[in-house]
């Protein structure tokens, strides 16, 4: 498998990272000698193993949707890079 | 007492609830030691003026009945801290300012310990040398331009350079044991569940897990005591009986079974490493255990194994950085623009890269062939360890494949950089613990590690054969200062 400059294009739409033509040769050049490492893994047959999706062992458990930090809005809004009052601020999305 | 610094946590605790030392005596100490040591490039941040305040505080009217009395302690940023900058080694979160506490360090602090400053690590804790940090490479204080590992490397490099007496890291396929290895410390990275992850920058959720980094085992076992509780804000944390790890350590391992597994003897691997492992063979049969030959037949691909899941986790958890709420922001055209341009000069070169191949492997059309692939192949990684798990009580193997390398060494080579955790991931993949002691020495007089891995929530066995093993190694670690003025 070789991983090609249009499908660097296609990751790195689905990951919001902008690449540009020089960068994405060197990440072509490196994720295919990262999945040439993967492939090791297609020496095992898995048919009959069942995927392991967690390692604790337990059921999730529910908790009340509480409230447990109070008077917070003006410290979580002085952390964004640009804010207008109680708002978050982006760049216009409606024309 | 003039060398403060170069005591124990365990003396340290004596000395101030005998009233020998008072914190401010203590914190003092540390940051003059601190202050002087700017060429090690452990700390990003340092909370140093507000420490001292504490340090006062706690001295008008000490609680000495704490575990961590008045006790000084940097962390490694990547655990929030309340109202202190918190930045995972990143440019993405170069100016954010927690508006909450991690548990573990909650846990710290409310037995009595002061925060001394934020330690570097690699970005998002994504790296095996500490070169992928947004704030520079740390120096290993071993040698000059020598790495101190990673991902917790400025973790290593305080505590071995003595700019903390102990310090917390976190392990997601070596992150703290590799380090230790590096620097001649101890590391060890408990059960998934035993220490809560709330407050952790998120890399990898199915295997990161926070832990104690120390100059001995006793230190080790006081913090992990202190760290690890149940927490219900992690949705992961497990309820299981919780020991007083370092009341009830014991040097007596009589006829403990260690494991030496035949997969961890890898083509290439140094004399030197081999012989420590034969080393270490003898030290534990000398204190008492039986040793047993075992075999982990899918060792070799638990690397593979990691380099599939631990990129797809940190792919989705990354997604959070977008600009918006907090964080760096670049100037875009348009909100999508925006996002990308953020992302991209936000982000380094190594988390890019694990980024894009994670949301590869979890991509249409690929999910099967990589993430449930590697799902599967996980289970017979942990299969392989409660086999083995039926034989023996504990498995010893080396802690990495080399003693540490020079700055600049390995950053043109992805893969050849992710092979330093060869014998550290399969333990994350399996969820269990695994501590790593100083051991010996290379040719070079650099530290090199062994690594002690246990049954899930069986830290306090694992930590007893470090204790007796350690009496029997008598390691020195062998440092000069060089990087004091």
């Amino acid at each position: 498998m070789s991983i090609d400059l249009k499908t660097i294009k296609h990751i790195s739409k689905l990951s919001r990272i902008s690449v540009d033509e020089k960068r994405a040769e060197k990440l072509a050049d490196d994720l295919n000698s990262i999945f040439e490492f993967i492939e090791k893994l297609n020496e095992l047959k898995t048919d009959d193993v069942t995927p392991l999706t967690s390692i604790a062992e337990t059921t999730l458990k529910f908790r009340s949707d509480e409230i447990k930090s109070k008077n917070i809005r003006e410290q979580i809004i002085k952390n964004s890079p640009e804010d207008n009052e109680d708002y978050f601020v982006v760049p216009k999305v409606i024309e | 007492m003039s060398d403060i610094t170069k005591q124990s946590l365990t003396e340290l605790v004596e000395n101030i609830k005998n009233k020998k030392l008072s914190s401010t005596d203590v914190t003092k100490a540390f940051i003059q030691r601190s202050e002087k040591s700017s060429e090690l490039n452990a700390y990003i941040t340092d909370n140093f003026t507000l420490a001292l305040d504490k340090a006062k505080k706690f001295d008008q009217n000490p609680n000495l009945d704490l575990k961590l009395p008045g006790i000084p302690m940097a962390v490694k940023d990547l655990f929030c801290t309340k109202n202190v900058k918190t930045t995972a080694g990143s440019k993405i979160l170069n100016n954010f300012v927690p508006t909450y506490e991690s548990t573990v360090t909650e846990n710290i602090w409310n037995e009595g310990a002061i925060l001394l400053g934020k330690l570097n690590c690699d970005e998002f804790a994504m790296g095996s040398s500490n070169e992928t940090s947004h704030f520079g490479n740390v120096q290993n204080p071993i040698d000059k331009n020598l790495v101190p590992g990673g991902s917790s490397g400025g973790s290593a490099s305080a505590v071995a350079g003595k700019l903390t007496p102990i310090t917390i890291g976190t392990d997601t396929g070596g992150s703290i044991r590799q380090p230790a290895s590096f620097t001649g410390i101890v590391g060890l990275k408990p059960t998934y569940g035993s220490c809560s992850r709330y407050g952790i920058v998120a890399f990898a959720s199915s295997l990161d897990q926070a832990g104690p980094m120390a100059q001995n085992v006793k230190d080790c076992a006081l913090l992990q005591e202190v760290i690890s509780t149940y927490d219900p804000k992690d949705s992961t944390s497990i309820k299981f009986k919780r020991n007083h790890y370092s009341k009830e350590l014991t040097k007596n391992i009589k006829g403990k079974k260690i494991g030496i597994p035949k997969e961890y003897r890898v083509d290439g691997m140094p004399k030197e490493i081999e012989d420590l492992w034969l080393k270490g063979i003898q030290y534990v049969k000398d204190c008492g255990a039986e040793t047993i030959d075992i075999s982990l037949p899918h060792t070799s691909y638990a690397l593979p194994t990691y380099y599939i899941v631990a990129p797809a986790e940190a792919s989705s958890n990354l997604a959070r950085y977008d600009g918006v709420k907090y964080g760096y922001r670049a100037k875009g055209e348009n909100l999508i623009d925006m996002y990308e341009k953020t992302r991209s000069e936000g982000f380094g070169a190594e988390v890019q890269r694990r980024i894009m191949i994670g949301t590869y492997v979890l991509s249409s059309g690929y999910y099967d062939a990589y993430y449930l692939k590697a799902q599967k192949v996980r289970k017979l990684i942990k299969n392989d360890f409660d086999d083995a798990y039926k034989k023996v009580d504990a498995i010893l193997t080396p802690s990495t494949p080399s003693s540490a390398f020079k700055i600049g060494e390995k950053t043109n080579d992805p893969v050849s950089m992710y092979l330093n955790d060869i014998f550290t991931v399969p333990v994350n993949l399996a969820g269990l613990p695994g501590i790593s002691i100083p051991a010996g020495h290379d040719t070079k007089g650099y530290p090199l590690g062994l690594q002690i891995i246990g049954k899930a929530f069986d830290e306090q066995n694992i930590l007893n054969i470090a204790f007796a093993m350690e009496e029997k190694i008598n390691f020195k670690n062998k440092i000069t200062d060089w990087w004091i003025k």
